[in-house]
């Protein structure tokens, strides 16, 4: 062999620069992707420790999902039914959803087939402008200006109730629906458009037919976020719901929330007292419910994705 | 023909009552740059009318003129007027009815996220067909004219975009026919097909001429020359000549440049 070739052959073991680097990058980004599973794992353990020990002595499942008897504070007889807080938070969502879903779709699709140019670009900036606005910004307007406009125009003597939080609730969720939605109707490809709009289609039928099932992935997955951010949310349904214990007959009963219920009285329990492990418990509840929403838009998502597979050579 | 027209020639005037499409004085633009300029030019009945040139010649902005596909794209200009049936196109009142009659088929296939049945039959639904029998045959009638039902027969509920290249290219032709056009555009369809499927397809557009106006625009010299009956010369947005193929092929051309190109002696 002649003596370059040796020479080369013998950075065969040499472990230069460039192979650390790359050694240690991979340890970092390893890190970094699999501490997602460590911190969902440590949460998780943080909330059942705190909660369980209520769930295995005092709980009372009954109680706990049939009566509306929320007092953890009397001191006789001391009663933890979540009922009209479970409600409480699914009639807000509810409502939320059912103001924001149609708005924010609706504005995905201008914003995304039908605005162009200048139009476009303004009104994406003023979408995420407005994704921006912090929440307790939203509770104020829903606890001033919505509740007097509530009291107006129903002429109902209060305006904190599920119809303020739910409007507030969902148009607090729009901008952020509106701009998944958006990026997924922009991931569908020209091509497509153009081939469609080739075969006569108006621009309603193109959308209908071909963008929106193209997008359909992304739409679940901005309509399951709203859901989400919904349930999770707790300033604007804290101060626009009225906050009070209550099975709402109408839109224009107050009711309390889950998450209301924790941020407002976990400060004003004693740590490890029954009180204290009763709202773990509500923790409990509220990342089991956002666990399956995200669980069942994963399986959505990949029953979508298998149907299209059908008939793969 | 009009009597008195020179027998191949291209000119408007010539062909003007019994075209099927008749360009007069056509330029494109985007922005300032021209792409197409001053193009006069007929597409006659039952013909396959080719168009050749280089890259950038302004052949695929031509094909968009002729549907009204340059309303999608920002900054493009058409100026001129393009008749179809006599009818001026920049006037009619109902632009989806007009594209639903012109089939187009793209450079590289665009296979909708449908799956193989739907890919066809979206156009007849769009135009209202709802019988599913109906569907049926006309999904299998245009597949086998594409020269695909054999490979696909057993899994037309299967995504369209899984399909081979290929066989995607003539799910497009197939989606194409499906509109029962009076006038299919074809650019470049053989970029992303095998020569056998390639011979099968140009066989069916032989057969299909005797139904519909063909133009071809073509990047392979002697695909022209296998189909059209007249071949169209397009450079850096001129419109060189329009020529009876074979004359164009013996050699007899207006412009010794058209002579170049298919020769190979070009750029
Ligand atoms: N969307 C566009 N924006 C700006 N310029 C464009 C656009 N499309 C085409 N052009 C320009 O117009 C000219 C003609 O383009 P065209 O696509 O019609 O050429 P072509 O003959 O189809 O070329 P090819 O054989 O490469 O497909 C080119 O110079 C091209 O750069
Ligand atoms: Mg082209």
């Amino acid at each position: 062999m002649n003596p370059q070739a040796l020479a080369r052959s013998r950075d065969f073991d040499h472990r230069g620069r460039a192979w650390y680097a790359d050694r240690a990058v991979t340890v970092f980004v390893f890190i970094g992707g699999t501490s997602a599973i460590l911190f969902i794992g440590g949460i998780f353990a943080f909330i059942a420790r705190e909660g369980l020990g209520f769930v295995f002595t005092e709980f009372d499942a009954g109680e706990f999902f049939g009566s509306i008897a929320w007092r953890p504070t009397s001191a006789l007889d001391a009663t933890y039914g979540a009922l009209a807080l479970i409600v409480g938070t699914a009639s807000i969502t509810g409502l939320a959803m059912v103001v924001s879903i149609p708005f924010s779709l609706a504005a995905a699709v201008f914003i995304g087939e039908f605005a162009r140019g200048r139009v476009r670009e303004t009104l994406k900036v003023l979408v995420e402008l407005l994704a921006a606005i912090p929440s307790v910004v939203w509770g104020f307007i829903g606890f001033s200006i919505m509740n007097s406009l509530i009291i107006d125009v129903f002429d109902v003597p209060i305006g904190l109730n599920v119809l303020n939080a739910g409007i507030i609730l969902g148009l607090m969720a729009a901008p952020i629906m509106t701009t998944i939605a958006e990026d997924a109707l922009k991931a569908v490809p020209d091509g497509y458009r153009e081939a469609a709009e080739a075969l006569g289609a108006t621009r309603w039928q193109v959308i209908r037919k071909v963008v929106i099932p193209a997008a359909k992935n992304g739409l679940v997955a901005a309509v399951l976020l709203g859901v989400g951010r919904g349930f999770g949310e707790t300033m604007v349904v804290l101060m626009a719901s009225g906050h009070s214990i209550n099975l709402p007959d109408s839109v224009f009963d107050s009711v309390r929330a889950l998450t209301a219920t924790i941020a407002a009285e976990l400060g004003e329990t004693a740590v490890g007292s029954d009180h204290f492990r009763a709202l773990f418990t509500l923790g409990i509840l509220l990342f089991l419910v956002t666990f399956a929403i995200n669980l069942a838009a994963d399986t959505i998502m990949r029953g979508i994705r298998r149907k299209g597979e059908r008939g793969r050579p | 023909m009009v009597a008195g027209a020179a027998p191949d020639g291209g000119g408007a005037s010539a062909d003007a009552l019994s075209a099927k499409v008749v360009v007069q004085n056509l330029t494109i633009r985007y922005g300032k740059h021209v792409a197409l300029r001053g193009l006069d030019l007929s597409i006659r009945r039952n013909e396959i009318l080719g168009i050749i040139g280089p890259a950038g010649s302004g052949k695929t902005s031509f094909l968009r003129a002729l549907n009204r596909m340059d309303e999608f794209i920002p900054g493009m200009e058409v100026e001129g007027r393009i008749t179809f049936d006599g009818r001026d196109i920049r006037r009619v009142r109902n632009v989806y009815a007009l594209r639903s009659r012109i089939g187009v088929v793209f450079p590289l296939p665009v296979g909708l996220p449908l799956t193989v049945y739907e890919n066809v039959a979206l156009a007849p639904r769009l135009r209202g067909v709802r019988k599913g029998s109906e569907l049926d045959e006309i999904v299998e009638r245009c597949l086998r004219r594409a020269a695909l039902w054999e490979e696909v027969k057993d899994r037309l509920d299967s995504l369209g975009s899984l399909l081979s290249g290929g066989q995607q290219q003539r799910l497009t032709i197939a989606r194409a026919l499906s509109q029962e056009p009076d006038l299919l555009l074809l650019d470049e369809f053989s970029i992303a097909v095998d020569p056998v499927t390639t011979m099968r397809i140009e066989d069916v557009l032989k057969d299909l001429k005797n139904e519909m106006s063909i133009v071809l625009v073509t990047n392979l010299v002697q695909q022209a020359r296998r189909l059209a009956d007249r071949t169209a010369f397009f450079l850096t947005g001129e419109h060189v000549e329009t020529s009876g193929t074979a004359r164009i092929f013996s050699g007899i051309v207006k412009d010794p440049r058209t002579h170049d190109y298919i020769e190979g002696r070009f750029g």
